[in-house]
Formats: C-alpha cells, structure tokens, sequence
C-alpha cells in the first residue's frame, strides 16, 4: 500500500517547475499508512514559498485517488530542514531539462558555487541576479551559448 | 519545552516574543513590497520582491506558532489586530518616504538600504540564539528561516557597503539615512516588557548579550567603510515592544488589510 502511495507522490510536480516531483526535489518526509489513511509530512522548499497551498492541495488528490485510501491529511515540518543536498539524481536532470541548473550536492553556505551552464555545460558563466522569479533560483547568463538562464539556489543547513 | 510543557508565566512570555519576531518581519516585508515596481533598477525589483515574499513567509511562521498556543487563526492574527497589539518596532512600520505606493512615491532608497541593513544583521544575530530555544517549534522554525536570512543579509550587505563607499551624494544621502534610523534603532534591539521572562526560560539570549553583538559588528562594518560610529542606538518615538506605535502602523495595517477585512470570513 505504502508503495502505491509512493507512486503516486511521484505525480504530484512542482507547480512552478513542470519537469520535476515533490520526490525529485526531497520535499516528501515520511508517509504513514494505517487502515487507509494516508499522512504524509512534507518539508516545505521555502518558507514563503506560494505554492504549498497547490501542493498540499494535489497530494491529497492524488492520494486519495489510490485504490483502499479512503482519507489523506498533510502535514508540513521543518525538522529536517529541506535542503538542496535532498534533490535527488533524477531531480537534477529533470531540472536541467527545465533550463534551470542544479544546485551542488554538498555546498557549504558562505562558499562560491560553481554553476554549468544547462543548455551547452560550460562554466563560462555570470550571475546576473541572485534572487530570481521564485525565491528558490538566481539568475545567470551563459557567455559561451549567450543563453539566459536559472539556476536553484543551493540552500544547506547551518548547524 | 514543548506546547503542553510551557507553565502559564512561561507561555506568556514566549507568546510576546512570537508577536515581536512576527510583526518585526511581517511590517518590514509590507514596506519592501511597497517597492515593487519602484526600485532602483529591475534586477533588484526582482530581488526585493523574493526578500520580501520570503519575510512574509517567515512572519507566517511565527504566527502559525501563536495559533498553535491559542491566540486565534494566523490569518486574522495578522489582519484583524488594533495597531496597539502590535508588537513590531516603531523604525520597521516608518514609510518608505514621502507619497504613495499609487501617488507621488518619493520613496527613499538610503533609508531602505540602511535600515533593512541593520535589521538583516540583527535578524541573523536573533536567528543564531533561536535555533538554540527552549522552545522546541520556535528553534525548528529559526533553523529553517536561518537557511533564507543567509542571502538577504548577503543582499543588504552589498548594498550598503557600495553605497557607502560610492559617490559623495550617495555617502550623504546614507549618513543621513543612518543618522534617521539611528534614533529609532534601539526598539529593535530590546525584548520588551516580558524581557526577564523570555530570557529565564531560556527561549532566547538576553537582550544586552545581542544589542552588544549587533553594536560589534555595525561599529566593525561602519569603520570599513569609512563612517564613524554614532553611539548607543536609541529609543526616541518610544517602544514598540509595548504597543506604542505612530501614524505610519494605522496606515500600513488599513492597507495591509483591507482586502481581507471585507469579508473575514471567506477561504483564503
């Protein structure tokens, strides 16, 4: 049952990036399945983030979809703390397919990070802007390509 | 600590803490957004408006803390309050300038810097103490707004230092800035009336152990640039912590609400 209810986490996408899951990008903290009711614990991306009420909103549809749930309830943490080493391999390949770069796996705040290019790889790049169109991505412009583009913001915990 | 651990003292006190972080990020966050549209170049409207849905983000958080204690729906916390329950301090709820959002906005953009500055270096200061509270949801919730904190600060950082060591209008316009905020600065700093309270059940360090880290690292960064340090900031227009507000909190609450003020009761 648990794993049916994993799969269809796996079709609740991001409503800001088409390309990736709630599961890519690590959101998906525990799901508890007793006599078909679903509760699942969610960790927000981040804190102002507009989207959770659209997300919350899907997973229960998707869940409550599934064959035997008969109620699904979600419920966001902040422990753990979401952060960008939770984006899985799969999450950062479909973010590249979006045109946005992923964050590095291990970053330490307070340290550069290196960003390549997601349309030709180069690293011959310039952050245009930190902050982007959502408060998760900076923006970049790729010297090589001349493309503009996003990169996720890495985000680690600081202790 | 946990909800059903808090003692009734206890609980008090840290539901004042909960109103003074919330209304501090939550004003401040509604005169960023004022900005839309009007900052200086359109790379930084795109930054401010992150900073500032970012700041709401975190004012809901804190609210979310306090309907979890029994003070009512964050919601309606947030909008349907009278300004003297407001317990932000009086230098976040100051216009950003002369004018409107809609009319004649001769908004002041070395007031913004400076001010969003010096609370950005106080709001990490804050953030590092909560992570560590007593308060279990309190401390998880510093640890997630702390990740966000990191890059506003860095934001305001930059542009306080360029501007200044920039042009001689613009080193003008800032010492004047700073000179403002300076008055009203030290309501920032304090804890308020429940202060001992606070600070015996342990939910954050003691006020002077931060208004000294925060005096550190401004006076540091001042001498960087150039500028001297003008002293204990003060308290002039009175404490915010206390419910004392100015003119400036009616206006911002009127708008701020009044879309949800006309129907309370509707889903959001």
């Amino acid at each position: 049952m648990t794993e049916s209810v994993m799969d269809a986490l796996g079709d609740v996408k991001d409503p800001e990036i088409a390309s990736v899951s709630i599961l890519d990008l690590g959101m998906v903290h525990e799901v508890d399945v007793t006599d078909g009711a679903v509760k699942v614990s969610v960790l927000p991306t981040f804190s102002g983030c507009p989207a959770l009420h659209i997300i919350e909103r899907d997973i229960k549809k998707v869940v409550e979809n599934v064959e035997g749930i008969t109620s699904a309830e979600v419920k966001f943490v902040f422990t753990p703390s979401w952060t960008t080493d939770r984006i899985t391999p799969e999450g950062r390949e479909r973010l590249k397919e979006f045109g946005i770069s992923p964050p590095p796996a291990n970053h330490v705040m307070g340290e550069p990070w290196e960003i390549d290019c997601p349309y030709c790889g180069s690293t011959y790049v310039t952050m245009e802007n930190i902050f982007g169109p959502t408060a998760c991505r900076s923006i970049l412009y790729c010297k090589s390509c001349k493309n503009p583009f996003e990169a996720m913001k890495p985000v680690a915990d600081m202790g | 600590m946990t909800q059903e651990t808090l003692k009734p003292q206890e609980k008090k006190a840290l539901i004042e803490l909960l109103y003074q972080l919330a209304d501090d990020d939550f004003l401040l966050a509604f005169r960023g957004s004022e900005w839309l549209g009007l900052a200086p170049h359109i790379e930084e409207d795109v930054a401010f408006s992150s900073i500032s849905q970012d700041m709401m983000g975190h004012a809901n958080l804190y609210y979310n803390l306090l309907e979890d204690l029994g003070e009512g729906e964050a919601d309606r916390i947030a909008h349907l309050r009278s300004p003297d329950q407001f317990r932000n301090a009086i230098i976040l709820e100051e216009v950003n300038g002369p004018g409107t959002y809609l009319k004649e906005p001769d908004y002041d953009w070395a007031f913004t810097v400076v001010r969003n500055y010096f609370y950005a270096v106080h709001k990490h200061i804050r953030l590092d103490s909560l992570r560590h509270s007593s308060y279990e949801p309190l401390a998880e919730a510093a640890h997630k707004i702390m990740t966000e904190q990191y890059y506003h600060l860095m934001h305001w950082e930059i542009w306080f230092k360029q501007l200044m060591t920039s042009t001689d209008e613009a080193i003008l316009r800032m010492t004047a800035a700073i000179q403002k905020v300076w008055k009203d600065f030290g309501g920032v700093l304090t804890l308020g009336p429940y202060y001992e309270d606070i600070v015996k059940a342990n939910f954050i360090d003691d006020e002077n152990v931060m208004k000294k880290r925060w005096n550190n690292k401004i006076e540091a960064v001042l001498k960087e640039v150039g500028a001297s340090y003008p002293g204990e900031p003060r308290m002039e227009r009175g404490n915010g912590r206390n419910g004392v507000h100015t003119e400036d909190l009616k206006q911002a609450t009127s708008t701020l609400s009044e879309v949800y003020a006309t129907n309370p009761a509707t889903g959001w």
